[in-house]
């Protein structure tokens, strides 16, 4: 069964849901729905004709053409099938960019969707620890995969200099961190609670 | 005045009163009074490591929690060495990005280069000459031996062996010697183009391979002499960082980190790109996932590699290593100086660059580190619209706070090093 079948049956089963698909290289890309999308991801894992187990790379694509759609791409692998198919999430670059989290699907999305987050601002609804991870905690510039974003950045060069130097050394500490060392007794009251409610405290 | 004796036992007695065995623990003993806690505090200790650490193999910085010497949580920070590189591609022809290629993973600069060529060439629908394509799969394995080299070699450091880490650095100063006879560099070697290659090998560069092929195993035997039955190395090794073959694929790893798992995924077998397909090969797998298995796997990637150089060696052929097309490969130098039509297309590729035609592709190599890939979306202009790394070792290292469940503080350092990062890639 090749990805082309795979591409058939999803259809059959989420009729309203598989937007549009073509073959471009010789690769197959399915479009989705964002409502439906993590449940389609789901069938695909678990469906038994499907076993798409391995998660190669959760990426977005923002094209240079402003009108056209930001793309949020899985890039699945069948490893027992030797199939691959690339699904696609259609999101407007204007309006919010919020998908649904895949980590409780595959673990490997983790900092993968940390990465989505931070260069393209999409909002993965759901994972336990969104925060930056190229870009440092507090990093205020935006998005700098996006395309709206110059490569040398939105501020000149002194004021980058300026402020990294003016930065918060503790800042390099997450919070998550901090409420484990002994300044969690120095946190905002509001934040010990946000913690708390996680349970990322020690009791 | 008479002198007292003290009469006291020579030896431990080994026997109790009721004639069993004594077993004596061994460390401090405590009163029953007191606890650990009197010592170290109830507060879980949280201490630093890196970025500027001999043990991160790079600017990683992990924030671990400790209690006592056991570890309760590890939080790697990642980012340091970030460049943009994917923004950068953006505002580049295609063959301008394989520079940046070279310095993602640093330690096999040569495998980046032809993922690259590889990837774009998918796009645009080249097919490569029969020589281009062999020297490619030389580059490939050369890449592959210098990474697990400097993988085995640091890993030892890391654990108390030094000695084998000059073993092998001399070995891997022998293929970086190959590399600049080829290339002009050691580390940022450039050698692929799309449709061919930077240069062809000079004269007499096959028999300097093959004079590394044929002596380079007494090496892999000696280091394996050294490490797979030392008690040390064992006992640092086995059981510990261990990960099961489901939790492998779904931490999505790739690479020798998942075959040491047990799971059989080669890109070059599942997937085969640059004809691997025709070569024999063989893929060597683990059983228990721990840092052991990972070591025995590279150990045996390293004897594959010297096969599939052997046997590419025997099969190269001279003949021309650019494709014939004038818009894609360059003219020779020469050619461009004296001849009008071929000036002409030297200017339009050097100011204009290649474009492909509209579409996308996701390419995966086998890289030393894992499954590598390259995601390139094209508009139609010469410059890509996207160009995605998929770094092996980002994913690799993702997992490290699974992998040092229940782990002491000194097994992190054995597992990140297990792990083989590179943070030039990480970071991008």
């Amino acid at each position: 069964m090749s990805a082309a079948d795979t591409v058939g049956a999803l259809r059959a089963r989420f009729p309203k849901d598989v937007i549009r698909s073509h073959v471009v290289c010789g690769q197959d890309v399915v479009y989705v729905s964002n409502d439906k999308a993590h449940e389609i991801l789901r069938w695909l894992q678990e469906d038994p004709a499907q076993q798409f187990n391995y998660l190669t790379d959760i990426t977005c694509v923002e094209h240079r053409d402003a009108e056209r759609e930001l793309e949020v791409v899985y890039q699945l692998r069948s490893l027992n099938r030797k199939v691959d198919l690339r699904v696609k999430i259609g999101l407007n670059p204007d309006g919010p960019l919020v998908v649904r989290s895949v980590i409780d699907l595959w673990a490997g999305a983790d900092w993968l969707e940390r990465e989505a987050w931070d260069m393209f601002g999409v909002k993965f609804k759901g994972h336990p620890d969104l925060r930056r991870i190229l870009m440092w905690e507090g990093y205020a510039e935006g998005f700098p995969l996006r395309k709206s974003f110059p490569l040398r950045g939105h501020w000149s060069r002194s004021e980058q200099t300026r402020q990294a130097l003016e930065a918060n050394p503790e800042a390099y500490y997450s919070l998550e961190e901090l409420s484990i060392a002994e300044a969690y007794h120095e946190l905002p009251l509001d934040v010990r609670e946000r913690l708390a409610k996680a349970g990322k405290v020690l009791p | 005045m008479t002198p007292r004796t003290i009469e006291m036992e020579l030896s431990t007695p080994t026997l109790d009163a009721r004639g069993q065995v004594r077993n004596v623990p061994l460390g401090v003993s405590r009163r029953p009074s007191e606890s650990v806690n009197d010592d170290f505090g109830a507060e879980h200790m949280l201490v630093n490591i890196g970025p500027q650490h001999p043990a991160t193999h790079g600017v990683l910085r992990l924030v671990v929690e400790l209690e006592g010497e056991a570890v309760k949580r590890v939080i790697p920070h990642i980012g340091y060495l970030h460049s943009g590189f994917e923004k950068l591609g953006e505002y580049r022809f295609y063959n301008q990005i394989i520079p940046l290629t070279d310095r993602t993973d640093y330690l096999s600069p040569m495998a980046n280069n032809v993922a690259f060529a590889l990837a774009a060439e998918a796009l645009m629908g080249i097919e490569i000459t029969e020589r281009c394509r062999l020297l490619r799969v030389i580059a490939c394995e050369m890449s592959r031996i210098i990474s697990h080299l400097v993988w085995a070699g640091t890993t030892g450091i890391d654990l108390g062996a030094f000695t084998p880490f000059l073993w092998m650095f001399e070995q891997r100063e022998r293929i970086y010697n190959l590399q600049e006879a080829w290339t002009g560099a050691r580390l940022t070697t450039s050698v692929s183009r799309i449709g061919g290659m930077m240069a062809d090998v000079p004269d007499g560069w096959e028999a300097g391979l093959q004079e590394f092929v044929r002596t380079f195993p007494l090496t892999l035997r000696e280091v394996d002499t050294m490490f797979t039955r030392n008690a040390i190395w064992c006992g640092r090794t086995q059981g510990v960082g261990v990960m099961s073959a489901e939790d492998a694929i779904n931490y999505s790893l790739s690479g020798p980190m998942l075959r040491a798992s047990g799971v059989a995924y080669d890109v070059r077998k599942d997937r085969p790109y640059l004809g691997y397909d025709e070569f024999d090969f063989d893929v060597p797998v683990g059983e228990h996932g721990d840092i052991y298995d990972r070591y025995r796997v590279r150990l045996e990637e390293m004897h594959q590699s010297v096969r599939i150089l052997d046997q590419a060696l025997a099969k190269l052929k001279p003949g021309p290593i650019n494709v014939a097309d004038p818009r894609i490969s360059l003219p020779p130098k020469s050619r461009s100086m004296s001849d009008m039509e071929a000036m002409i297309f030297h200017f339009k590729q050097v100011m204009e660059g290649i474009s492909p035609p509209v579409g996308e592709v996701y390419f995966g190599v086998e890289n030393p580190k894992g499954e590598l890939g390259y995601y390139l979306v094209s508009d139609g202009t010469a410059k890509p619209a996207r160009w995605r790394i998929r770094p092996p070792s980002f994913l690799n290292l993702a997992a490290l706070p699974k992998l040092c469940d229940g782990a002491l503080l000194s097994d992190v350092i054995a597992i990140n090093a297990s792990v083989d990062i590179v943070m030039g890639e990480i970071d991008r």
